[in-house]
């Protein structure tokens, strides 16, 4: 009863929260003045030439993200679990980096090293009178976004390429295979669930992103389009919807298309007692120009990060290479005027994040321990948050909450804090979900069954057991959810009515906005920065510390 | 295709400190069915991986086919394993899998085809093509590992624990499906196993390693009957092993046995510290006070009993020693009951002195 109780409640959670404002959506997408279903905004859509331009471009930087980042990644994570060199780790933790910062922050710092007359072009200009326009237009959001999600790659990757039976390429050296045949053959194709994973991620995040093409000015694409629609023309123009729904699509099909092109196949992992693949040493030459190259590529993926860092210190920074003159006014202006954003931050995140353990928990729980029936369609309905871009959630809670009065407070919902709460809350959902369904996952139904055996009812193994043993998981699932809710921008900017209420993220676009803010802008980035990296320090330190005290039950 | 030799002379490999293989001399001849008989870190895996060029000798040479193949990367030896967990490549069909080294070496696709087609047929699974390798049962992915290996027509055929994971009915059908590839194709076959009975059944010669020393090379019949060493004595069949001195050529003394007189012609080595050893079936249980033999005699008190089907097996209390005898079973036979005392006969011929 209490299980049946539960479920529904979070049933009706995701009902609110995600499918109505989704469905409020696709309704005004598809529903003509009088109420009829009508594809004449569809129509329309397509008339608008800047529309169409905005959806090649949208899906021509995606894809392009996906392939640039692949190139990075994929030598990258080879290397790392092929050869023993000091590099290895480093990249490892190369991981982090874009849950450290999010791409539009270090877009700025990227014009300012790369733009046309950035560091790098100034330098170029100097030495050979050319320069090499990484930045211009849609050039600009493609590098930044490559450089900032290959890690989704190549993280996705070592646990695949690490998981492959080294049997599986012995056999194939045995055949006769060496070389880049053995790669194409055998090594990629048994890894491609990694890869596929992380490419896809790439896809749908680069496809929703909003705040990257924002800063870089770029608004020829759905995102920023989506955008301006509803907040230049208004709530009721259809384009919009339009825009909205094809972006919700597009993201549908990206890991539609991914799962697809898994399905069907079977791909091995390391059975108990195999080895993995082998490593090579490397000589001392090739360790050099492995290390070289290890370099310049943590030189670009650091860039953004140190140009922030430079941008926040600096006086003066325009037309040359490095500032001109180092300050820390900027800090002091933003702990003047922004304290209340970083406050802000802390509450909403620490709630969304609160929200989504809560859940995230009770769903791994009826799913993986209840015989409940529609138990995985949670699961799915919690995941499936990860299809709708966070331009559209917003968008959608703008429809579908208009004129909704918060009881007592006499604000609406919309202008409410509770909204992005509830907005990262359900957009981060699936990261809880994901940590708390694989802890529990390893827990084995022993340890329950145990407490039951010994007098325990169900909800008190639930308490005592499983509780405690998740909590490892719970935690690093709250972690997750917070820092990344804290640098979530697409539903923010939408969402944010006033300065006073607003996050830091939303602090940080609106300094970036002009050029005298950049200062200031850039120190509030780098303050997310530390919050940010002190919560992924933490999650790490706890996953660490659950793993070393939860030893595996004997199976 | 012609057999061919196998050699390995004074092989040295060590991981760090720690030797793996010590001086491993070795020849395997042209179309044998070898093993290579050891515990679990005796260092036999490491001897076939060597073979087919997954690990690297510090010292000494490897000739198959009469040619050094040290250096010789993997995929160029043409020396074909089947791998303890199969190995079979997930993401191909069975077909795909077995044709893969055919395609590696680059054959017009007809004969790509036909030879995939030949060897499926071969190992009985001509049909299964189109399958995936985990549609299969274990001993069907046993057999396309192995024709997988065989396509390429490789020089030597190595088996790393082949029948490990199959379940014991089905380890039976294999292993004399095996024995009836070998005798078909004539390959020289090197194989990998802990289990001494496996060994036995099925090979020409066995080599028992332990170690990373090979303790003894011979047929199974030798190695049983003529135990180089108490490792081999007690790893190739159940043995009875009684440490002592050879103080005489006819005195043997163990401290658990006490004194024993010793036929005739039996010491050849020199006097001093020794093993006596005999079989558990080799030794004659009779109710106490029986007549003694040619042999040897004790006397002992039932001290367990144990029914094993085809035979009966006691342990013996012999003074401070226990001696296991195994009596065949007969319909009806009930065994001598616990704490019986008998006289245990070990002819003359069943005794072995062997190294201490």
């Amino acid at each position: 009863m209490i299980l049946v109780a539960v479920a529904l409640a979070i049933a009706a959670f995701l009902a609110v929260f995600l499918a109505a404002p989704v469905a409020s959506v696709f309704h005004a997408a598809f529903a003509s003045g009088s109420g009829g279903f009508t594809l004449a905004h569809f129509e329309s859509f397509l008339q608008i030439s800047l529309m169409r331009e905005s959806f090649w471009n949208s899906l021509s930087v995606a894809a392009l993200s996906a392939v640039f980042a692949s190139l990075i990644a994929v030598p990258l994570a080879y290397f790392t679990v092929r050869f023993r060199f000091r590099g290895a780790l480093l990249i490892q933790t190369l991981g982090v980096l874009p849950l450290i910062m999010p791409p539009f922050v270090g877009a700025v710092a990227m014009q300012l090293l790369f733009g046309r007359s950035g560091s790098v072009n100034l330098l170029l200009n100097d030495a050979f009178g050319v320069a090499i326009p990484f930045m211009d237009g849609l050039n600009g959001v493609v590098f930044v976004e490559s450089l900032h999600y290959f890690p989704f790659i190549l993280l996705n990757l070592v646990v695949s390429l690490r998981n492959i039976d080294g049997a599986m390429e012995e056999s194939a050296q045995n055949l006769g295979a060496s070389g880049w045949r053995l790669f194409r053959r055998i090594i990629f194709p048994l890894a491609l669930p990694g890869y596929v994973a992380g490419a896809s991620l790439v896809f749908v995040k680069v496809f929703d992103d909003l705040g990257t093409p924002l800063v870089l000015g770029t608004t020829n694409m759905l995102a920023p389009q989506a955008y301006l629609r509803i907040t230049s023309i208004g709530i009721e123009d259809p384009i919009g919807y339009v825009i909205s729904v094809v972006m919700v699509v597009f993201s549908v099909a990206a890991l539609w298309a991914s799962a697809r092109v898994l399905k069907g196949r079977d791909f091995a992992t390391l059975q108990r007692g195999g080895a993995s693949l082998q490593r090579r040493e490397l000589s001392p030459w090739q360790q050099a120009a492995a290390s070289a190259w290890v370099g310049l590529v943590l030189l670009l993926v650091l860039s953004p990060h140190l140009g922030i860092l430079l941008m926040s210190l600096s006086r003066v920074w325009s037309f040359s290479v490095l500032p001109e003159g180092f300050t820390l006014a900027h800090y002091a202006t933003v702990f003047a005027q922004s304290t209340g954003m970083i406050v802000n931050t802390l509450v909403y995140c620490g709630a969304a994040a609160l929200i989504d353990v809560a859940l995230g928990a009770a769903i791994a729980y009826l799913i993986l321990r209840t015989r409940l029936p529609g138990r995985q369609l949670l699961d799915l309905a919690a995941s499936s948050a990860l299809a709708v871009p966070g331009v559209v959630l917003a968008i959608g809670y703008l429809r579908a909450f208009r004129g909704l009065e918060l009881p007592f407070l006499q604000t609406a919902f919309t202008a409410s804090a509770l909204a992005l709460v509830m907005a990262y809350a359900v957009r981060r959902l699936p990261y809880a979900l994901r940590s708390c369904m694989a802890v529990l996952a390893q827990l084995h139904v022993s340890l329950e069954e145990a407490a039951e055996n010994l007098g325990a009812s169900k909800a008190r193994t639930v308490r005592r057991i499983v509780v405690p043993l998740m909590a490892g998981g719970i935690l690093a699932g709250f972690v997750t959810s917070f820092i990344t809710a804290a640098v979530e921008l697409s539903a923010t900017i939408v969402l944010s009515s006033s300065a006073s209420r607003a996050p830091m993220s939303y602090g940080i676009y609106l300094y970036m906005q002009s050029i005298a803010g950049r200062g200031p802008g850039a120190a509030l980035g780098m303050i997310a920065v530390v919050i940010v990296g002190l919560g992924t320090y933490a999650s790490h330190w706890l996953l660490e510390r659950r793993s070393a005290a939860v030893a595996r039950p004997i199976a | 295709m012609q057999a061919v030799r196998v050699e390995a002379r004074n092989l040295q490999l060590s991981y760090g400190a720690t030797p793996v293989l010590r001086d491993i001399t070795l020849t395997v001849e042209p179309g044998e069915f070898f093993a290579i008989l050891g515990p679990s870190g005796s260092g036999k895996s490491t001897l076939l991986r060597l073979i087919a060029g997954f690990a690297r000798h510090q010292a000494g040479e490897l000739l198959v086919g009469g040619k050094d193949v040290t250096g010789v990367v993997p995929w160029k030896r043409n020396v074909g394993m089947v791998f303890q967990n199969y190995a079979l490549w997930p993401h191909m069909t069975v077909a795909r899998n077995v044709a893969f080294g055919l395609e590696e070496r680059r054959l017009p696709r007809e004969e790509v085809r036909r030879r995939t087609e030949a060897a499926l047929q071969l190992v009985g699974l001509d049909g299964y093509g189109g399958r995936r390798p985990s549609q299969l049962s274990g001993g069907q992915q046993q057999r396309v590992a192995i024709a997988r290996t065989l396509a390429i027509e490789p020089q030597v055929l190595l088996l790393d624990e082949p029948l490990s994971n199959l379940d014991a009915r089905l380890r039976l059908q294999m292993r004399e499906e095996l024995l009836a590839l070998h005798r078909r194709l004539g390959v020289t076959t090197i194989f990998v196993t802990h289990d001494q009975e496996e060994a036995m059944t099925i090979c020409d010669r066995i080599a028992v390693m332990d170690h990373g020393v090979i303790q003894q090379v011979g047929t199974p019949i030798e190695l049983f009957d003529e135990p180089a060493n108490r490792f081999v004595a007690g790893f190739v069949g159940s043995v009875n092993l009684f440490e002592g001195e050879l103080r005489a050529s006819d005195v043997f003394v163990s401290p658990l046995l006490g004194e024993c007189r010793l036929p005739a012609g039996l010491a050849t080595r020199p006097l001093g510290p020794a093993c006596l050893a005999f079989r558990p079936h080799a030794v004659r249980v009779d109710a106490a006070a029986a007549p003694g033999g040619d042999g040897l005699g004790f006397d002992g008190t039932i001290a367990a009993a144990s029914f094993q089907g085809e035979t009966m097996r006691y342990e013996v209390r012999v003074g401070g020693a226990s001696v296991i005898a195994e009596q065949p079973h007969r319909r009806g036979g009930t065994g001598w009951r616990d704490g019986t005392p008998v006289r245990l006969q070990v002819a003359a011929d069943e005794l072995r002195l062997i190294a201490a």
